[in-house]
């Protein structure tokens, strides 16, 4: 009795996980490639061929490598500052590095005008000396820069807190300096954690609208990146297009979700 | 240097150093100019945008939406990540990879998208058109659009707990004569709260500053489906800075107030529970 009740009650949980899943998250991208091959796969392709549509690919591609490695970088040094010493202030200091996650893109966008913009902080300063920054491509890197900040510190965090210092301080007594212990000893066994958050940086920067949006001046063919131009294919009627430049974008997004399980599975499995 | 002699580890002040000037310069320099700006036009410019009914009701739309939303993906949630945990159908590793197409979809794509899904012409427009519902270009489209962003946060924050849970007390429920309901909501619901919570506010904070998913399909009306981050955006256009950094100031202070009442109520809904200490 109560094992028959238990597998109706089972059964009619999966059908509702099913139905949530299919409903909510697999209609949406089924809808991205039949609008994208509407026209069928040659409309698609030569819509992604038009000089503004690679002039976007191009910005994007351009803006995420520089973002990347910045906030690799930055994330690396952090990660190792936070977990291997214990220091006054550290707290606040992990609150300010995970507060852009709460900040609305669009105010990450902002910030960035009330400092380079004509009324800003500096924006007088760069107009005499012949520069620009807001609604360039300077302002659209540093926009991003900010949005995704905390995604390498926080995956790395976590395990390299759970690795603990023994082996730093192992290394260090046998001689090793700084940078040896960092790419010899600490690195490799957090590779895949550093990885699957280089990966989460990569795909949010490709894909970072509201922020870029603001500072970007939009002018299309120089300071549009892939989601700024599908925004103006879209609100032009140019569907197939629009969809087409989406559905690319979707499939970098599956393919960094695949890419993650298979580094977290990973480093499930790597002995500690 | 205080802290050069307490460290074991060699090259403190280098990552220190590097950390304070990556933090300093993208995150607390830009947002020490927008907390500054509001005021550079004097307080008579601030009181004028909080007395604006228009922004009054942007801000009730964001956050009345964002809640609904929240509320709504809560029990979704807990359902997709027992289901991943525990009744594990066939297929869920699919489940389990689709969870996070939201939070690596572009949110300027998942906008243009379901507003076709639910447009006037759209596969569900079309459906819920039948039924007399009109879900694009109303707040409801807002709420669907926040939904699709927020679900990620609460399957991901209580899966973990979830697995974690040591089985013995729920053999303890059984043995003791708990029927399936009561052990959910008596052994399981408790410890699974303060995740549940964080996860909820998560999800709302993300919801009330989202941006890309919501202004394509919310039809943008002034009183009835603008949200705050596109007044801000708009009042922008208009070059009024110090109503749009007032706007601005005023949403993230809130977002993080709401953040701040949600892990205080988990340090509330924790206590007493053995489970937090695994955290």
């Amino acid at each position: 009795m109560t094992t028959a009740r238990f597998s109706i009650s089972r059964f009619l949980l999966c059908g509702c996980s099913y139905a949530v899943v299919l409903l909510m998250l697999l209609l949406p991208l089924v809808l991205i490639f039949t609008e994208a091959l509407r026209q069928g796969l040659s409309a698609a392709v030569s819509a992604l061929l038009e000089p503004d549509a690679l002039a976007a690919i191009r910005l994007t591609a351009f803006v995420t490598v520089i973002v990347t490695v910045t906030n690799t970088l930055g994330g690396i040094a952090a990660a190792w500052c936070l977990t291997k010493y214990s220091f006054a202030g550290k707290r606040f200091l992990i609150m300010l590095i995970e507060l852009p996650i709460s900040v609305s893109p669009v105010i990450a966008g902002l910030i960035w005008l009330l400092l380079f913009g004509q009324e800003g902080w500096w924006g007088n300063w760069l107009a005499a000396h012949n520069m620009q920054i807001a609604f360039a491509v300077p302002g659209i890197v540093l926009a991003t820069l900010f949005v995704t900040f905390p995604y390498v510190t926080r995956t790395l965090m976590p395990y390299m807190e759970q690795q603990g210092r023994d082996a730093e301080e192992a290394a260090f007594l046998l001689g090793a300096n700084f940078w040896q212990t960092l790419w010899q000893v600490t690195l490799p066994d957090a590779r895949w954690a550093l990885l699957s958050g280089i990966l989460l940086t990569t795909a949010r920067a490709i894909g970072e609208f509201g922020a870029v949006s603001v500072v970007s001046g939009h002018i299309p063919g120089v300071t549009e990146t892939m989601p700024l131009h599908i925004e103006t294919l879209y609100n032009g009627y140019q569907t197939v297009a629009a969809f087409s430049m989406a559905a690319l974008l979707a499939l970098c997004a599956m393919s960094t979700v695949l890419l993650r399980t298979l580094f977290e599975h990973s480093f499930r499995k790597q002995p500690s | 240097m205080f802290f050069l002699r307490r460290h074991t580890l060699p090259g403190f002040p280098l990552t220190f150093g590097i950390t304070l000037l990556w933090v300093g310069l993208l995150v607390i320099l830009p947002l020490l100019a927008l907390l500054l700006r509001p005021w550079q036009d004097g307080t008579a410019a601030i009181l004028q945008t909080l007395h604006d009914p228009r922004v009054f009701a942007a801000f009730r739309v964001s956050f009345g939406c964002a809640l609904f939303a929240a509320l709504l993906d809560l029990p979704l949630g807990i359902l997709l990540a027992w289901t991943l945990v525990r009744l594990r159908p066939p297929g869920y590793k699919i489940i389990n990879a689709c969870i996070d197409l939201p939070f690596a979809i572009p949110t300027a794509v998942t906008g243009i998208t379901l507003a076709t899904l639910y447009g006037p012409n759209g596969w569900m427009g079309k459906l819920l058109a039948h039924a007399g519902l009109q879900v694009a270009f109303t707040p409801t489209g807002i709420v669907i659009a926040l939904m699709f962003v927020g679900l990620p946060f609460l399957v991901r924050t209580i899966e973990p707990v979830l697995q974690n849970f040591p089985s013995e007390v729920e053999e303890a429920a059984f043995l003791l004569g708990a029927t399936p309901f009561q052990k959910f909501y008596r052994v399981i619901l408790p410890a699974i709260l303060p995740a549940t919570l964080s996860g909820f506010g998560l999800a709302f904070a993300r919801c009330i500053g989202e941006y890309g998913s919501v202004i394509f399909i919310a039809g943008n009306q002034p009183f009835r489906s603008e949200i705050a981050p596109l007044l801000i955006v708009m009042r922008l256009q208009e070059f009024d800075y110090s109503g749009a950094t007032t706007i601005a100031v005023m949403l993230l202070l809130t977002a993080l107030l709401c953040l701040g009442g949600v892990s205080f109520l988990r340090l509330r809904a924790s206590r007493g529970l053995i489970m937090e200490e695994t955290k």
